[in-house]
C-alpha cells in the first residue's frame, strides 16, 4: 500500500479497507489482519494502525471480538452506504473543480454524457 | 517522557544546542529531524548520559540522566562503535554483560530476520550488514527508551526496509519510546507519531505527525522544506 504523505495515514488505511470492500476483495464477515500484522505489512506505526482500527469500530465498519480478531461488520445495507459515500466524495471533488472552471450544471451534464459516449465508442 | 528545558551546550566556539526546549512523549515514536549540525546527535547523547548540558535541564521521567536511567536506554550511535575484531556473537555477549534487559529469544529471532550469523567477523562484513548488526544489538534489549541516531544513513533501500520492519516488529506501542534522528524523512513518514524539527540548536517545530498533515495538507518532507527554506512555521 502506497501512502500520500500529505494526508493523515489512518484515514488512508480506512479508505483502503472501504475500497477493498467495494471491489469485493473483502466481504462482510471477513477477518482482517491483526493490528500488528497490518502495521508490519504496510510499514506503518502500530499507534496509527490502532487509531484506524478504533475509528473503524466507531463507525461500525469492523468489530473486534476478544481473542478472535477483527472482522468486517456484517450489517445489511452497509456496502451500499460505503459505495454511496465513496462515490459522492469523488463527485464532490469533480463538481468543485468544474464549478471553479465556470461550468454550470447543464453544461456539466452535457459534457459528462459526451465523455461517456466517447468512452463507450473506445471500448468497441 | 523526556523533557529538555532551555538546554544549551557549547563545544569550543560552536553552540550545538541553544536554549533548546522540547518534549519526547512516552510510548511514541518520535522523528527527530533536521540538517547536519542542528543538534540532533548532541541531544541524543545527552539523553544517553554521554554529555551534560552547560545550562538548562534534561529530565527522563523526572530524573536527570544517570547510571540508573542508562539501564532503560538502548542507544544506537551514528558512528561505527562495534569493535572490528569481534564477531557479531562476541559483540552480543559483550553488550549482554552490561544490560539486564537482554532478551536472548529476541536476539535469535532478529538474527534470523536480519539474515546475520553470530560467527560473522565485524571487520569483514559490508556497511549494510554492520548497520543491521548495530540494530540487532540495540533491539535485542527490552529497553523502555530506544535512541536511534541516523539508523538509515548510507544504507541501501532493501536494507532500509528491513531496518524499518525491525523497528515496527517488536515495538511496544504506548510503553516504549523510540527516538529516530534522520535525514531520510520520506522513508520514515509512516513510522512516526510525533515530529520535532531542529534548526541551529533549537526545536523550531514540534507536533503530532497526523495532525500536522491534516492541518497543513503537507507531508513531513514538504513541511521540512518549508521550515528550512523560508524559516516560517
Amino acid at each position: 500500500m502506497e501512502f500520500d504523505n500529505s494526508k493523515p495515514i489512518y484515514l488512508q488505511i480506512i479508505d483502503d479497507i472501504k475500497k477493498q470492500l467495494i471491489r469485493g476483495e473483502l466481504k462482510p464477515g471477513d477477518k482482517i489482519l491483526s493490528q500488528r500484522e497490518f502495521a508490519q505489512k504496510v510499514k506503518v506505526n502500530p499507534n496509527t494502525v490502532q487509531r484506524a482500527y478504533r475509528e473503524m469500530e466507531n463507525m461500525s465498519l469492523v468489530e473486534t471480538l476478544r481473542g478472535q480478531g477483527t472482522f468486517i461488520y456484517n450489517r445489511p445495507g452497509m456496502l451500499d452506504e460505503i459505495k454511496e459515500e465513496m462515490a459522492s466524495r469523488v463527485l464532490k471533488s469533480f463538481l468543485d473543480e468544474m464549478y471553479s472552471l465556470g461550468f454550470d450544471n447543464e453544461k456539466i451534464i452535457e459534457l459528462v454524457e459526451k465523455c461517456q459516449q466517447r468512452l463507450e465508442e473506445d471500448k468497441r | 517522557m523526556i523533557g529538555f528545558q532551555e538546554v544549551t551546550k557549547q563545544f569550543g566556539s560552536t553552540r550545538a544546542l541553544d536554549q533548546a526546549t522540547m518534549v519526547f512523549p512516552k510510548g511514541k515514536i518520535t522523528g527527530f529531524l533536521g540538517p547536519n549540525g542542528s543538534g540532533k546527535s548532541t541531544s541524543l547523547k545527552m539523553i544517553a548520559g554521554l554529555n551534560r548540558p552547560d545550562s538548562g535541564s534534561v529530565l527522563i521521567d523526572g530524573h536527570r540522566p544517570s547510571v540508573e536511567t542508562k539501564k532503560d536506554i538502548a542507544y544506537l550511535p551514528e558512528i561505527d562503535h562495534l569493535y572490528p575484531w569481534m564477531t557479531i556473537g562476541e559483540a552480543a555477549d559483550f553488550t549482554k554483560s552490561f544490560y539486564e534487559d537482554w532478551d536472548h529469544n529476541k536476539y535469535m529471532e532478529l538474527m534470523d530476520f536480519l539474515q546475520l550469523e553470530p560467527s560473522m567477523p565485524i571487520k569483514k562484513i559490508s556497511k549494510g550488514m554492520r548497520a543491521k548488526a548495530k540494530l540487532l544489538l540495540t533491539f535485542s534489549r527490552d529497553a523502555k527508551i530506544v535512541l536511534l541516531d541516523e539508523p538509515l544513513s548510507g544504507i541501501d533501500i532493501l536494507t532500509r526496509e528491513q531496518i524499518i520492519q525491525t523497528i515496527i516488529r517488536d515495538y511496544r506501542a504506548g510503553e516504549q519510546s523510540i527516538i529516530i534522528s534522520t535525514h531520510e524523512i520520506q522513508e520514515i513518514e509512516g513510522l512516526i507519531d510525533e515530529v520535532i524539527f531542529m534548526d541551529r540548536g533549537r526545536a523550531v517545530l514540534q507536533g503530532e505527525a497526523e495532525i500536522l498533515r491534516s492541518e497543513r495538507n503537507k507531508s513531513l518532507v514538504e513541511l521540512m522544506k518549508e521550515v528550512y527554506h523560508h524559516g516560517n512555521f
